[in-house]
């Protein structure tokens, strides 16, 4: 083979034309109306919200539906005036559902878009990967996760989750409903990262306090596609299966549990994590039916639903079955997408207590975001009633558990507040701003 | 479960593992083997099969079979179009530099990749299989449909072996990849054959994909698995060997299956290296493969 035609690259450099076309371009930019200055005062400038997105990678249904609630929430927040007067934009940027572009997507909102604080992501593993570029930035830092990682109290004081229960709390409220209707005799399967560790490590205390046993644990890799191998570790006296499955394999996994078992199954508790924006009524997903899931707030339409929740899925744009309006295909990340709502509204409420300018203030919102202690019901936490810790920077509310019943799912059992709280392992208050 | 019972289980998932990709490692293996391009977008032509299967058989209703069906033989059928038109766009103006494809292949993984993201979207989404039978073992329940995966395989395998060796178009190709100046000397197009083989491999890889759709999912980052473990068994095989293609996918197949199960994932996958190393080590031509001229 012929090597001297490898790489021919041009021997030409930059030339002064080209030069002064970039600078031309450039100087263009500049002027154009995006870039005006606000000479004024800072009052009239927006509120810039970073927004880190796992708009590809293996949370990318999620990150797609966490900027339509976002959306939402901020066209409610700014026609009834914005925060502090002024108006709210948001900046997205993809983390590619991967830790090191997550902290590269923080260090981008902090020092290229300057934003004032940077808000987002789910995946466990991007958020405890980009904390500490949040910490170094002094950067407020709210996310919308699910795991223990925030309440923990390992992450630092920047770090928040004031919109959605974390795991350990979920867990903790839910055991008693799984003891008492599902089975003694519990068999969990988890993801082998971050967010399924806080169910092998919070399950099994949870459950004992009740009087039931996990009797194994079966760790599958995040990346795998096939699930049938996995099963035969499934003990035979196994009572109910928990499962908590996440990214696009979700659906083969319940498919192949299906051939596995058959009619003759045992009892199925399922996070809605293994069903996240897949249509229930999917092939292969009958075997789901009679099965139970924890839902952070439900995804179809339920009778006694409020006003508030009413308005918020008009606002969002999700059908009585939780999918998209005009589109019964596209199924949305309800159970875990409120929390992108509920926490812009936690956003607005922390800066109007600290009188918040600027990014001068990003402290001083940290402080206001730790006073808080409660959120009521209402259009502004559709979600449910919260209490907030602010020592371990965590919110705690009500879980649903649901049936699936011809192919939806109905609300059995609601959690109450108290169900999930937990002595605070740590407090981040102490540490320095 | 017992030990017999949990052996046939495990042996059963890997031959379904080994079948597909017997098929996807045969499609990388031939276009090294007769055109010297290392092709590293071939799992995207795996991923454009399951996405446009998942297409065909969402617009066709009726029996989920027809549309299946329908898919088995539209979904190669557009990604081989697909890759004549890159391989003549791309790779030909490239001269098939080894080292030039290599670079433009990594670049066509990434633009079908997002190109799959902004057409078709992020979610993984699910085919019908076309039929859907359930075998009752007495230790377990398996699918009939993935047992068929292994007999269609085995099948397509078999054609591309009888087209290689008993064909005119299989002895053009051999004498291309033989020696393409010479063959080019006898009046052999061998441009043109270059655009077939490569079509042809993407094709192979279209047909893996659409047969593994219906028990796994379409979604638009599912082509680097496949990539990696064609990769694998082509080193294994040796590049453009047929035999060794087959006999490396059903010994990675297998002992994936077989080691995932009893002990675990990863150490199959330490194991799958390894012996990527030791072949490079003791038979850098692969286990089938000829010592090159």
């Amino acid at each position: 083979m012929d090597k001297s035609k490898t790489f021919n690259l041009p021997k030409t450099g930059l030339t002064r034309r080209t030069a002064l076309k970039g600078l031309a371009a450039g100087a263009g930019l500049a002027m154009a109306p995006g870039f005006v200055r606000y000479s004024q005062a800072q009052s009239s400038a927006p509120i810039k919200i970073g927004f880190q997105s796992h708009r590809t990678g293996i949370g990318a249904a999620y990150g797609r539906w966490y900027e339509k609630t976002t959306a939402a929430a901020v066209k409610a927040i700014n026609a009834a005036g914005g925060i502090n007067g002024r108006q709210v934009e948001v900046i997205i940027e993809d983390d590619g559902t991967d830790p090191g572009r997550g902290a590269e997507v923080v260090g981008k909102f902090a020092t290229q878009h300057k934003t004032d604080i940077v808000f987002g992501t789910l995946f466990s593993h991007v958020v405890i990967g980009s904390a500490p570029a949040a910490g170094e930035a002094k950067m407020p830092y709210f996310v919308v996760s699910e795991g223990h990682h925030v309440a923990s109290t390992k992450l630092n004081r920047y770090v928040f989750q004031p919109g959605i229960t974390d795991v350990k709390s979920q867990i903790q409220s839910m055991a008693p409903w799984i003891a008492a209707n599902a089975g003694k005799k519990v068999t969990q399967i988890f993801p082998d990262f971050a967010f399924g560790y806080d169910h092998r490590d919070y399950l099994p205390p949870a459950l004992k306090a009740q009087g039931a046993d996990v009797i194994a644990q079966i760790a599958i890799p995040p990346t795998e596609s096939s699930f049938t191998k996995y099963f035969p570790q499934i003990p035979a006296e196994t009572e109910v299966i928990y499962h908590v499955m996440v990214g696009p394999a979700v659906l083969t996994f319940v498919k192949e549990l299906g051939e596995f078992y058959g009619s003759n199954r045992p009892q199925l508790f399922g996070f809605i994590d293994s069903l996240e924006a897949v249509d229930i009524n999917s092939p292969g997903l009958e075997f789901l039916d009679g099965s139970h899931f924890w839902e952070g707030s439900p995804r179809y339409a339920q009778a006694d639903d409020t006003e508030a929740q009413k308005a918020y899925r008009a606002a969002v744009g999700i059908d009585d079955n939780g999918a998209a309006v005009g589109d019964p295909k596209d199924v949305s990340t309800a159970a875990h997408m409120f929390g992108c709502w509920e926490t812009l509204y936690v956003v607005k409420k922390a800066m109007e207590d600290a009188g918040y300018k600027g990014p001068e203030d990003r402290a001083k919102l940290v402080e206001a975001t730790e006073a808080l202690t409660a959120f009521a019901e209402g259009p502004e936490h559709p979600q449910g009633p919260k209490t907030f810790n602010g020592k371990i920077h965590q919110c705690f509310g009500i879980q649903n558990i649901s049936k699936v019943e011809g192919g939806k799912l109905k609300v059995v059992h609601k959690t109450k507040i108290e169900d999930g709280l937990y002595e605070a392992e740590g407090d981040y208050t102490t540490q320095a701003l | 479960m017992h030990f017999g019972p949990h052996l046939l289980l495990a042996a059963l998932e890997g031959l379904v593992t080994s079948a597909v990709l017997a098929l996807t490692a045969l499609g990388l293996s031939l276009v090294f083997g007769v055109m010297r391009v290392v092709n590293v977008a071939h799992g995207e032509f795996f991923m454009l099969g399951a996405v446009l299967a998942w297409a065909i058989s969402t617009a066709i209703s009726g029996h989920p079979a027809l549309g299946f069906l329908a898919a088995l033989v539209i979904a190669p059928l557009i990604v081989g179009a697909i890759a004549l038109v890159a391989e003549r766009l791309v790779l030909r103006r490239l001269n098939y530099n080894p080292e030039a494809t290599i670079v433009a292949t990594i670049g066509m993984l990434y633009i079908i990749q997002q190109l799959a993201l902004t057409f078709y979207g992020p979610e993984a989404r699910p085919v019908e299989p076309p039929f859907s039978y359930r075998i009752l073992l007495p230790w377990f329940g398996y699918s009939g449909y993935k047992l068929s995966i292994i007999a269609a395989s085995a099948l397509l395998l078999i054609a591309t072996w009888l087209v290689l060796t008993r064909t005119k178009i299989g002895l053009i190709m051999r004498a291309t990849q033989y020696d393409s100046e010479t063959a080019q000397a006898f009046g052999i197009p061998v441009d043109r054959v270059y655009g077939g083989v490569f079509a042809l491999g993407a094709m192979l890889a279209a047909i893996a994909a659409v047969l593994i759709v219906p028990i796994s999912q379409a979604h638009y980052l599912m082509g680097q698995d496949p990539l990696l473990l064609s990769f694998i068994v082509v080193i294994i095989g040796g590049l453009g060997s047929l035999r060794g293609t087959v006999v490396a996918a059903v010994l990675i197949g297998l002992s994936d299956g077989i080691i995932s199960m009893f002990f675990s994932p990863t150490l199959a996958k330490i194991v799958a290296t390894l012996l990527v190393a030791m072949v490079l080590v003791f038979r850098p031509q692969g286990l089938f493969g000829t010592a090159s001229r």
